[in-house]
């Protein structure tokens, strides 16, 4: 057990209050400067590799979540923007898919090494229009990012060392709808793997975080990709529509929410388009009583924290074992009060802005209504800035299984907290959900780790850690949390077609 | 078989009665209700019923545990066994597919193709893990590596054609990835279909692993595309556009091949990989590696 540093004071009678670590250790701001960051008032959409106003010359505003000062305005995309975007990307495709793969792959490293150049811009953008700490953007979003375009350069020219005998072939165009929880590191996941693979693009990036999409648009440029290669069209609902239902688009890639996957699938039955998901989640985080209890502590708040737990693989169920629940209860409510909310550029910051109003008032009506009598809400007591989209870490103990906050996804800063007695118990509990995506396992035990792990009827099982991404791990849902893998030699599998194969429904 | 029509004077024969595979057992229809399919009007098939797929679907989710659960070198023995029992059955499947019109010469390769058939996924149950799992090599200190695991339960509907190749072709892909397979029959011709289960009632299968029905093939197709605990769908022929809108309520895994049945040619199509991908999941395990 550590020690913190303030029992030896307490026990020998000191009157110090009990340990207020906000109040006690204030930090002074430190705000990345963003002045820098040029931002636009309009940018257009993204087609055949130039900026061009939309077809009905309409805007929307982009706004930063933590201060909801307008950022700039975005182009509404409609059917005939979007056509013009499929034409664009089917016209580039032979061209694109006959180049030698080892020059599609010089295209993705030349766009990872941009990433890299001009990675804090990016960084910065992230966080003012997206409401991420500015930590998190330039410690985790930007590196993955380029990693990713890394990777998947190195499997353009090798496609037939990853699918021996089977001849793969490029879908064609593949139309792509993304969420605003990662704006570039989903931008990355759909657009790497697509690329290498001979295919050609057109991205919806989600209406509130489409900035940092546009801003990529400009490294295509710097980076000289073929017009048309890419081609990011902007806007509502509507827009994702008019995309993932053109008849030239060969097949769609969405990452969202499960009802909206599950509409797409609906819509695409019979197209004969190949169709990717990635949907909602609600990840179990199992802790066993004889886990590393502090290392199990912080790996749970990062679980559910991180990225104010905008996150469809959030550990955002606790199960921990009865024997321990109290301790780790109040080691789990202590450390939540530490957790600095706020500015998303101050670079103490450790969860930022909700991402939008509607989003807020989501989290906000799940809390209220989602649990039985007897629960109890644990709130951190920090201080929220007055303006912007706010919600404090928030804990929810004594749930039952059938609480609308243990079986829906929140997607926000709310973990619901419920108790196991053993592993047959966990793993019930576990996997009793529609979805399917992530879990986590704390335990000190070789075989019970991959005991538990296995019995996991989910895509992602993350042992004594939670939360790691890689451009070379597979990642994505068992169940109602979609099919198809990003990442890795499998992720690839989504965008080709080998002679053949089986036909989507 | 054919002794029964002849009417000569000769011993009468003992006529079998046609039965659905469900759950280990061959029990007729809970609906009591049989059919003269188009291809064999001489017969009365138990004709299953939308209850018979629901009791099938609860037998195979039964079933999928109990197969996954085996080792996989275990798997790969039953379903050799299966190839043993077909083949000492062969003469009898190819008299069934005669039956319902198909040339003896043709039959008699089909047949044979199917026994080859199921020695080939018998020997790939063991390296399904090997051939689309991983061990990534990601930055940081992490072990890192991908397994696979079935999707669940998944309801396969055998081409039209009078063919157990056609049938084996698609129930044998996710079968080995350790899934439970629930296999409609062709509706106008399941005799061999059928026949089939009664080889995999004597195989060692575990109860639910395997099971045949045979029936209005749309109707229950469609019936299967809206049970929520049917987890993947393997169709031959394309669907209709409402089978996969049913399916997306709860995101099944649904894939379909065209209906064009070269027997001769077909046993060599199958043999891929990309056939069992679609109901297999991935899953990736992350540990930290420390020397503490």
């Amino acid at each position: 057990m550590q020690n913190d540093g303030r029992s030896n004071a307490e026990s020998a009678g000191s009157e110090r209050p009990t340990l207020s670590f906000g109040a006690a250790w204030q930090y002074a701001p430190a705000p990345e400067a963003s002045d820098w960051v040029e931002i636009p008032d309009r940018r257009g959409l993204f087609l055949d590799g130039a900026f061009v106003a939309p077809a009905s010359d309409q805007w929307f505003e982009s706004i930063n979540p933590a201060t909801e000062a307008v950022l700039g305005h975005v182009a509404r995309a409609d059917a005939s923007d979007v056509d013009r975007a499929v034409q664009a990307a089917r016209r580039a495709q032979p061209a694109w898919a006959a180049l030698p793969a080892e020059h599609r792959a010089r295209y993705l490293f030349r766009i990872a090494r941009l990433l890299q150049e001009r990675a804090r811009e990016l960084a910065i953008l992230e966080s003012l229009d997206g409401g991420k700490p500015i930590r998190e953007s330039r410690d985790v979003d930007l590196p993955l990012c380029a990693a990713h375009f890394f990777h998947h350069a190195g499997w353009a020219d090798k496609l037939e060392l990853a699918f021996p005998g089977a001849c793969p072939e490029p879908v064609g165009v593949v139309g792509q709808v993304i969420p605003w929880n990662f704006p570039l590191l989903m931008l990355a996941w759909k657009l790497a793997p697509a690329l290498a693979c001979g295919n050609t693009v057109v991205l919806k990036p989600a209406e509130t975080t489409s900035l940092t999409a546009l801003r990529f648009a400009e490294l295509l440029q710097q980076a000289e990709l073929p017009p048309g290669v890419v081609n990011f069209v902007t806007g509502e609902g509507p827009t994702g529509e008019a995309l993932v239902t053109h008849p030239g688009i060969d097949k769609v890639a969405f990452t969202g929410s499960t009802a909206v996957g599950k509409a797409i699938q609906a819509r695409l039955a019979g197209s004969g388009k190949d169709l990717t998901l990635e949907l909602g989640g609600k990840a179990a985080h199992i802790v066993f009583e004889d886990a590393a209890i502090d290392s199990a502590v912080e790996g749970v708040v990062r679980g559910i924290f991180f990225n104010q737990g905008h996150v469809c693989c959030a550990g955002s169920r606790l199960l921990v074992q009865e024997s321990i629940h109290d301790a780790f209860l109040q080691k789990l409510v202590r450390r939540m009060e530490r957790i600095r909310v706020g500015d998303p550029l101050d670079k103490n910051t450790d969860m930022g802005a909700i991402n939008s109003r509607a989003q807020l008032q989501r989290i906000e009506a799940l809390v209220a209504a989602g649990t039985s009598d007897g629960a109890r809400v644990h709130q951190s007591g920090c201080e929220l800035p007055g303006k912007g989209f706010w919600f404090r870490p928030t804990l929810v103990s004594g749930v039952s299984q059938a609480d609308r906050i243990v079986r829906e996804e929140v997607f926000g800063p709310v973990l619901a907290v419920t108790t196991f007695r053993t592993p047959d118990e966990a793993v019930q509990k576990a996997n009793d959900t529609p979805y399917g995506l992530s879990a986590g396992i704390w335990t000190d035990k070789g075989s019970r780790i991959l005991w538990m792990a296995s019995r996991m009827r989910a895509g992602v099982v993350w042992n004594n850690t939670f939360n790691r991404f890689d451009p070379g791990a597979p990642f994505g849902g068992f169940k109602e949390s979609g099919f198809g893998r990003e990442g890795g030699r499998q992720g690839l599998a989504a965008y080709v077609r080998r002679p053949g194969g089986l036909v989507q429904g | 078989m054919s002794d029964a029509h002849e009417g000569t004077g000769a011993r009468p024969a003992v006529l079998k009665t046609w039965k659905l595979f469900v759950g280990g057992a061959l029990p007729r229809s809970e609906s009591g209700r049989t059919y003269q399919p188009a291809a064999a009007r001489h017969c009365n098939v138990a004709r299953a019923s939308r209850k018979d797929l629901r009791d099938a679907v609860e037998a195979a989710r039964k079933g999928q545990g109990s197969w996954w659960n085996r080792d996989a070198y275990n798997r790969g023995q039953i379903v050799y066994r299966i190839a043993e029992m077909l083949e000492t059955r062969a003469t009898a499947i190819v008299d069934e597919l005669v039956a319902c019109g198909v040339e003896q010469e043709v039959a008699r390769r089909e047949v044979e193709a199917s026994v080859d058939l199921c020695a080939w996924h018998a020997g790939l149950c063991d390296k399904v893990g090997v051939l689309l799992g991983s061990q990534n090599q990601v930055s940081g200190p992490f072990f890192n590596f991908s397994t696979i695991e079935p999707t669940g339960v998944v309801f396969v509907a055998a081409p039209e054609q009078p063919s157990l190749l056609g049938l084996l072709a698609l129930l044998l892909p996710p079968l080995v990835g350790g899934n439970a397979v629930i296999a409609l029959c062709s509706e106008s011709a399941p005799l061999a279909g059928l026949a089939f289960g009664e080889v995999c009632a004597s195989s060692d299968v575990p109860a639910g692993a395997i099971n045949l029905l045979a029936g209005p093939r749309a109707e229950l197709v469609g019936h299967a595309a809206a049970h929520r605990a049917i987890d993947g769908l393997l169709l031959a022929g394309r669907p209709e556009p409402s089978v996969g809108a049913e399916a997306a309520d709860s995101v099944k895994r649904v894939r379909w091949c065209d209906a064009e049945w070269d027997a001769p040619g077909l046993a060599e199509r199958v043999r891929r990989l990309d056939w069992v991908e679609p109901f297999v999941e991935v899953k990736t395990l992350w540990h930290p590696v420390s020397g503490w």
